[in-house]
């Protein structure tokens, strides 16, 4: 396919304008979306669609690499989005910087007026064509001449780039453990020094009718003892009261006692 | 035997395949995996049962046959809860991945060689890319999506935690696993399957490639999330991982899609080791004969896959990832280097002289590269034996020879090899204990 006029089969092009549309609106989820892993749901979705039309196209291996490399990096942005900012966190839609919003979409009109003009005025030379270059040296050679002949220092400059650039991030995120962590026996040895809790933690509260470790305790004088369940429930606000617990048995011995009068 | 298109690009040749023929083909391939889960199900609780001395399913149907259709229709008519804290359009959204996903791969394995379909002659197999084998690898990075998806929409604890632990596991497994195929690449000269199964004509990989037929082997057990490696469900920990929350027919939909997984691994294991549709022992695999042999080695794997479930415990988590970052990954990128060389040495781009060895010709630059990687491994276990061998030492509680009875106050009889002291000389035995002890 020498030619500019490359004919698109209509196979291809129901594909792409059901897909096109379909990747357009996973990549402005990606932007709008409140929910951080929504967004990143939708960079998952708009990187596979791309992967499909590569392939549609006559690319097979970018198009396999594209989905399989992206999949696999959207699962680590996937990873970092719950380890750094929580399970559930959202976007707060409140301003903090004044009139960010209008410097911004400023910007934005600037710097994609600067890439149309820049990438509208670039010509390029007639290509083979994928699918001659398919047909004549084959797609995994033909890429694998390019890599490993042509762009070979290209790409080992990267990867050595690359495999710095994530060593040194292990480096400076890495923390080296000064002495030994508490072992049970340590942990029993200091409270016995503090003379507090000589028994260790008391249990969460066990119930005629309940049982679970997000109920609290009562103490004797019928305190709820805060201690007896896990801090991170409690910062949570997962945990349950033991009063409906208790109304329910004061409601049971009333019961009863009525019942012996009868 | 299936024929080529001519160049590089080489695939299976689908010149007399029309598009309705492609769906037939298709829809055989669902049905075909529709119903290898439904047997697989029954076979998996027999073979345990049988394991365990007990008899396993045998009410429904001869010999049980009929209980997965009871299951299934069963989990249809359950009813269907949803966490009132889940993500409801993500909550659905996962098992309709997990199911869908796993039906794609299926699509590049060779079934069998050329067979004739309603008047055409057409390879049985869906379709082929130069890069089928990669293919597979990228659809499973999606599938992993369903797992991952599911745990966090649960809102629940135990889901994330089961989530997390798949997407840990996919990730490092999917390195060692990649990396297990490429010296099956290097071997054959191709990504395509087809042309693997035919690059195995005279000899099936897991000879020569026996070391990454092992990693893979391992590797394919993490990916499916079987036991010993089903941490993210481990239902002795968490619950029952990602699907804790799942009920009736979306529960299923996990379910279906770890099976047909199963099937998705194994098959790529036989196309990839086992010669794929090829017959052993020169039996006849032309035509429909393939696809007998296709689905014997296939079901081979999956007699493996219960056997480990029968007799393996679930390794802890820390262990698990050791092993897939600490050995199975570097001793994979040694194996594939020392691949690459050997295979360089037998295109002979080295040079070197041929030498006639029984009859046989040899490149001096083959002998020379084997030679290295064998006295290479010997000089390496040598010294990790060795290493291993003292660390195993240090590790031994030092017993020494002569032993007090009274030295404790309570008489203590003598381990086995040791001497007691006598009475008298206590005080003196116990202080050389003392010593050894330190010592």
């Amino acid at each position: 396919m020498g030619d500019a006029a490359v004919t698109i089969g209509t196979g291809e092009q129901v594909m792409f304008w059901i897909l096109a549309p379909i990747a357009v609106m996973a990549s402005l989820g990606l932007v709008f979306a409140r929910k951080a892993v929504h967004a990143a749901l939708g960079m998952a979705l708009t990187m596979i669609i791309l992967g499909v039309f590569y392939i549609a196209q006559g690319a097979d291996f970018l198009g396999v690499i594209q989905i399989f490399v992206y999949t696999g990096a959207v699962m680590m942005l996937f990873l970092f989005v719950i380890m750094l900012i929580g399970v559930d966190a959202s976007d707060s839609l409140i301003e903090t910087l004044k009139g960010q919003r209008w410097a911004a979409g400023l910007l934005v009109l600037g710097l994609g007026g600067i890439l149309v003009s820049a990438v509208g005025s670039v010509t390029y030379g007639l290509s083979d064509g994928v699918a001659q270059t398919n047909t004549s040296k084959g797609n995994v050679p033909a890429m694998a001449e390019l890599i490993f002949g042509r762009y070979v220092w290209v790409f080992e400059v990267t990867s050595a780039l690359l495999i710095t650039a994530a060593l040194g991030a292990m480096v400076l995120a890495h923390r080296e453990r000064l002495g030994k962590g508490p072992n049970q026996r340590e942990w029993s040895r200091r409270r016995f020094e503090k003379g507090e809790n000589l028994a260790g933690l008391p249990v969460p509260g066990v119930y005629a009718r309940h049982n679970a470790v997000d109920t609290p305790a009562l103490l004797p004088d019928g305190s709820i003892s805060e201690l007896s369940v896990s801090r991170v429930l409690s910062a949570r606000e997962q945990t349950r009261s033991p009063l409906a617990d208790l109304e329910a048995e004061d409601a049971i011995r009333a019961e009863i006692e009525s019942g012996s009068e009868r | 035997m299936t024929a080529f298109i001519a160049g590089p690009n080489g695939t299976a040749d689908f010149s007399d395949t029309p598009l309705w023929l492609s769906v037939v083909k298709a829809l055989f391939i669902f049905v075909y995996l529709l119903v290898s889960t439904l047997l697989v199900i029954w076979f998996e609780r027999r073979v345990i049962g049988r394991m365990q001395q007990r008899p396993g399913p045998n009410r429904n149907g001869p010999f049980g046959l009929l209980q997965t259709l009871a299951d299934g229709m069963k989990s249809m008519l359950k009813e269907d809860l949803k966490p009132a804290n889940a993500d409801s359009v993500v909550f659905t959204l996962a098992p309709l991945i997990t199911a869908t996903m796993c039906f794609v791969s299926f699509s590049i394995m060779p079934l069998a060689g050329d067979v004739t379909l309603f008047g055409h002659r057409t390879p049985l197999q869906l379709t082929d890319l130069p890069v089928a084998v990669l293919m597979v690898l990228a659809v499973a990075g999606v599938g992993i999506y369903g797992i991952v998806l599911a745990g966090w929409s649960s809102g629940s604890t135990y889901p994330l935690m089961g989530s997390l632990r798949a997407t840990a596991q996919m990730v490092s497994y999917e390195i060692a696993m990649g990396l297990s195929l490429v010296s099956v690449f290097l071997y054959s000269g191709s990504m395509a399957t087809s042309q693997i199964v035919q690059a195995q004509e005279s000899l099936w990989h897991f000879i020569p490639a026996c070391f990454a037929f092992f990693v893979y082997v391992v590797t394919m057990v993490g990916e499916t999330n079987r036991l010993p490696f089903d941490l993210a469900e481990g239902e002795g920990e968490i619950v029952g991982g990602y699907f804790t929350e799942y009920s009736g027919m979306r529960f299923a939909m996990f379910f279906l899609g770890e099976y047909i997984n199963m099937f998705t691994v194994a098959a790529l294991a036989t196309t990839m080791f086992l010669g794929g549709w090829q017959a052993p022992f020169g039996l006849p695999d032309n035509g429909w004969w393939g696809l007998l042999w296709f689905t014997a080695k296939l079901w081979f794997f999956m007699f493996v896959f219960v056997w480990l479930r029968g007799s393996l415990p679930r390794v802890r988590y820390d262990q698990f990832m050791r092993f897939g970052w600490k050995f199975l990954i570097p001793t994979t990128l040694l194996w594939v280097v020392a691949v690459a060389f050997y295979v360089a040495a037998k295109n002979n781009w080295f040079g070197g002289p041929i030498l006639q060895i029984a009859g046989r010709d040899y490149s001096l630059a083959v002998l020379i590269v084997i030679g290295v990687c064998a006295s290479l491994v010997i000089v390496a276990s040598w010294i990790l034996g060795d290493r291993a061998e003292r660390r195993a030492a240090e590790r031994l509680p030092q017993i020494p020879v002569e032993v007090d009875p009274f030295a404790g106050g309570y008489p203590v009889p003598p381990l086995p090899g040791q001497r007691l002291v006598e009475p008298g000389a206590a005080d003196d035995a116990y202080a050389a204990t003392k010593e050894v002890s330190r010592g």
